[in-house]
């Protein structure tokens, strides 16, 4: 019975050693001789670590990856979606009950966002809230994309609300709806880091060029 | 103190502003319509209209409602002749009728925006809104049936 295992077994050991020479090391690590920290489980690396990377260029593409952590969790792709409904939990299961974006991205005429969330959290109903809660539009989807995919949308007129670079910095940094990401309630796992961190991050990534990490790079 | 409109009359409440709505309005002011399902908006039983829109008002501290008007399934017609009312009846759709206010008051709020809806758009509409008799094919009959008594 030992034998007919061995086959599969050899595979998946090619398969690992393949996948283990192709790769790409995570590019903080590799840049101007920069060496940074682990981030914690949960936290962000501080902005301020960054400037060890010399090249403004490289050091512009570390802050997005950075950032981009954030970007990716759940609390925030969540209510990014690429269709018309949302999704909810760590697994991005399909918005329950299954309700639509809408005209204007706040759902229809009977099931629109507000006519379940509050401007708060409502821990005994364990109902997600905060002020305007409402769903990214479509141009702004994050599900499905990488980091540098994300970072070409958010820099783009066209699929960031018409937002300059300066007022990317502020949504991150302040906006109220965002902010839930680090306080989303009954048990939720929050974004990591803090909102102040992601605000000084991308502050820095715009102030060094704005540049978008390479394609497959990924945090 | 808490002021808002009830199906058309001022009230005046002193309650704790983060009472659900849904206690106000069955538990203060006796408008048992409304009913309780689950408590955290996941089955539409307890839906009334803010000001024309849909909120489920187990979930919706009262203070939401300050100065707005609240629209119960008492006061969605004086006399029970809204024509979903209507259509109700004359499609026989309640079973249990337990989940049915909130199923009228949030068609409601799809006719009052669409008048004409397709089958489309009364799935998306009242996919919240849960019948554990299983009432929704007489559902959908009747807010077709009701777009076109709004016809007549």
């Amino acid at each position: 019975m030992r034998e007919p295992r061995a086959a599969p077994v050899l595979v998946v050991a090619v398969i690992a050693l393949a996948c283990g020479c192709t790769r790409r090391q995570p590019e903080t690590t590799s840049k101007g001789g920069a060496s940074l920290s682990q981030a914690s489980s949960g936290g962000l690396r501080r902005p301020e670590e960054f400037a060890q990377i010399a090249d403004r260029a490289a050091r512009s593409r570390a802050l997005f990856l950075e950032a981009s952590r954030v970007f990716l969790h759940p609390r925030c792709v969540n209510c990014h979606p690429n269709g018309d409904t949302p999704h909810q939990g760590m697994d991005l299961s399909v918005h329950d009950p299954p309700v639509v974006r809408g005209p204007d991205d706040k759902g229809v005429a009977g099931v629109q966002c507000s006519s379940c969330h509050q401007d708060h959290n409502l821990e005994l109903a364990r109902v997600p809230g905060a002020p305007d809660w409402h769903l990214a539009p479509r141009a702004m989807a994050w599900v499905g994309k990488n980091p540098r995919e994300i970072c070409e949308q958010m820099k783009d007129p066209a699929r960031n609300g018409g937002r300059t670079l300066a007022q990317i910095v502020d949504h991150n940094a302040h906006d109220r709806l965002v902010a839930w990401g680090w306080n989303p309630g009954h048990g939720r796992e929050p974004a990591p880091g803090t909102q102040e961190q992601l605000g000084q991050l991308v502050a820095d990534w715009v102030a060094s060029g704005a540049e978008c990490p390479n394609e497959g790079a990924t945090p | 103190m808490i002021m808002l409109k009830v199906n058309g009359e001022a009230r005046e409440l002193d309650v704790d502003p983060e009472m659900p709505l849904l206690w106000v309005l069955r538990d203060v002011l006796g408008l048992t319509g409304t009913k309780y399902g689950c408590g955290q908006a996941q089955c539409g039983a307890c839906t009334v209209h803010l000001d024309g829109e849909v909120v489920r008002s187990c979930v919706t501290p009262v203070r939401r409602a300050a100065g707005r008007a609240v629209t119960t399934i008492e006061g969605l017609s004086p006399d029970g002749s809204h024509p979903l009312q209507r259509a109700w009846c004359d499609l026989a759709v309640p079973q249990c009728g337990f989940c049915q206010a909130g199923q009228i008051m949030t068609a409601a709020a799809l006719l009052a925006s669409n008048p004409k809806p397709r089958d489309a758009d009364i799935e998306r509409c009242l996919a919240g809104n849960i019948c554990r008799c299983g009432t929704y094919t007489r559902i959908r009959a009747a807010v077709k049936r009701a777009a076109q008594i709004s016809e007549e």
